[in-house]
């Protein structure tokens, strides 16, 4: 069984600089592998363990930096890792960078059973990219998954939970699982998979690679585009500053925390 | 030649139609005169003989149209066949603009349709405009809601999804004269594969508690383990609220993903929100800054939270919380 795990890095959002022009301070901040990507592969590698015969496969797209979180990938079990890399893929909103990604995996590899990727990206927060990626593949997806019970046969077997409840959905493969935070363990980097990643190259893939036309890929491929960003705004208060107790019941009971 | 503002209709598994529907409705009528009076159409697919007992709360919600597809199989949203069918629909109708509610099963169908029609789709929107020439211009938080975009789309239908809370419906009780479309359709070559097993309801059974909560109680990374998100249940239990969290404290797995407030995860805008223990990242505030009054409680005096918040308390939540489940 083969599993195709797709990371994107992003930069670490929780610590955002901002310069005096209200524009995001880029120098120095920190790149990381997507929270719910890890999720993700968490989980494939959690199938792994449990079956021998599963390989996984990391898959990104972005810049030559983005090498460090596929070199985690492979420390964490990865089996192998492709880095789509091109400055024509640069500047696409999610329906290039999907095309993108299917157009590698069409062209990659013969066969695949599942395509895991994580709910959202911490940076976007689209949560397009996977279901467009099974779009173009003319696959099945499942969203917000937060477990995998079984995988067998040609089929999936996966928790969903909206709001509503949770969902038991059964998926015939090969499909799109995206994945939100579940139950799995998190995997842990061992010293043999530290040096396995040292030694394994990441495959890297250009837009000639994967057979895509420049006019599909980055911004050129893409159907929607930023007319301007602006800093969020921030509400407008006076903070009151409370020290006891007391003062903080009454608070609470005047802004209608009251029970009674 | 498209025309028109889409919007799509989810019903939930208990038979109501989400009221995401109803707040997309609302600004669409108010965006309607900057688009030569477009019409407010939805579209819905029904089990047979459904679409009557909808029809007034159409009305009522300022539809100019509605179109419908009815047929036994459509008793709950299956990913695969959903989006099958709204997407002949749209083809069908060819919308200008296309409004999603961002619910778990909107952010599930959107991105399939407009990949499927080769369009822009713009995630999760909190503002809605149209430009002077006529384009909807959809604004979003990103880069952990930091910073704002505004996203115009190059090809048609336009596409958002909106995040439930944030427009208000039709404040006016005025029927319209809604038309009601039922289109057939047949699914040629449509082959499921996707089968849903079981389904167990979400023991806060109504739609989201924590969207129509009062008073909510929300932990941070600050509040460190369970038995500190313990001390927020008791308060929380105490003045009669609910649960809230960060992502981080949901990352940390001190509490459930469905308690997550802010980017992704929920808005809210309660009477009172108490934050404790969280720092306040905009990611977090995005999803809180409309609550009527807030009090933070952190031991931080420099936590962003106390910048946007009316009452701040300076020092360890593990000391006061216990005191205030006292005293209250």
């Amino acid at each position: 069984m083969k599993i195709i795990v797709c990371i994107k890095q992003v930069p670490d959002t929780s610590d955002i600089k901002w310069t005096e022009n209200n524009t995001i301070q880029r120098e120095g901040l920190e790149s990381v592998m997507n929270p719910y990507d890890a999720y993700a592969l968490d989980f494939a590698l959690a199938i792994k363990e449990k079956n021998s015969d599963v390989k996984v496969t990391a898959l990104s797209m972005g810049p030559k930096q983005a090498e460090r979180v596929l070199k985690r990938a492979l420390a964490l079990g990865a089996d192998d890792a492709v880095l789509l890399s091109d400055k024509k893929f640069s500047g696409a909103d999610t329906y290039a960078t999907a095309k993108t990604i299917a157009s590698a995996i069409k062209e990659s590899f013969e066969h695949y059973d599942i395509i895991l990727c994580g709910q959202f990206a911490i940076d976007g927060d689209t949560a397009q990219t996977g279901p467009s990626i099974a779009s173009f593949l003319g696959l099945p997806q499942v969203t917000f998954v937060k477990g995998i019970e079984d995988c067998s046969q040609g089929y999936v077997t996966v928790i969903r939970e909206t709001y509503e409840g949770s969902e038991k959905i059964k998926v015939k493969l090969p499909a799109v699982i995206c994945m939100q935070k579940g139950e799995s363990e998190t995997s842990r980097i061992t010293i043999k998979g530290a040096i396995k990643a040292k030694k394994s190259e990441i495959l890297y893939k250009s837009i000639e690679d994967i057979s895509l036309s420049p006019d599909e890929a980055g911004l050129k491929g893409s159907p929607t585009y930023v007319s301007k960003a602006f800093r969020a705004k921030q509400r407008d208060v006076e903070c009151r500053y409370i020290t006891t107790s007391e003062e903080l019941v009454n608070v609470i009971k005047s802004v209608g925390g009251d029970n009674e | 030649m498209s025309n028109g503002i889409l919007i799509w209709t989810e019903i939930t598994r208990d038979g109501f139609i989400h009221p995401v529907t109803f707040e997309l409705a609302g600004k669409a009528n108010e965006l309607s005169p900057k688009l030569n009076n477009s019409p407010v159409m939805g579209f819905v697919v029904l089990k047979t003989g459904k679409i009557d007992d909808y029809k007034e709360v159409f009305e009522i919600n300022g539809f100019d149209k509605v179109f419908y597809v009815e047929d036994d199989t459509f008793d709950f949203y299956k990913s695969d066949l959903y989006s099958r069918v709204a997407l002949d629909m749209v083809k069908e109708i060819d919308p200008e603009i296309l409004l999603i509610g961002a619910t778990e099963n909107g952010r599930d169908i959107a991105p399939r349709i407009s990949t499927m029609l080769h369009t822009g789709l713009t995630a999760d929107c909190t503002e809605l405009d149209i430009t002077d020439d006529g384009k909807l211009a959809a604004t979003r938080p990103t880069f952990g809601g930091q910073l704002m975009a505004t996203i115009l789309s190059k090809k048609f239908p336009q596409m958002a999804t909106v995040r439930p809370k944030v427009f208000k419906p039709m404040k006016s009780f005025e029927k319209k004269k809604t038309a009601f479309i039922n289109m057939n359709l047949d699914l040629v070559g449509f082959e499921p594969s996707i089968e849903i097993l079981n389904f167990i309801k979400s023991q806060k059974s109504d739609l989201n508690s924590l969207d129509s909560a009062e008073i909510i109680v929300a932990g941070g990374k600050g509040m460190q383990s369970k038995s500190g998100f313990n001390l927020i249940k008791q308060l929380a239990d105490k003045l009669g609220g609910v649960i809230g969290a960060s992502r981080v404290a949901v990352e940390m797995g001190l509490a459930s993903q469905e308690c997550q407030i802010g980017q992704t995860g929920k808005t809210v805008s309660p009477k009172l929100y108490i934050a404790c223990g969280i720092s306040g990242a905009l990611q977090h505030t995005i999803g809180m800054d409309k609550s009527s009054k807030i009090i933070a409680i952190n031991s931080d005096k420099n936590a962003p939270i106390f910048k946007i918040a009316d009452y701040g308390y300076v020092g360890d939540a593990f000391e006061i919380i216990p005191q205030l489940i006292e005293k209250l």
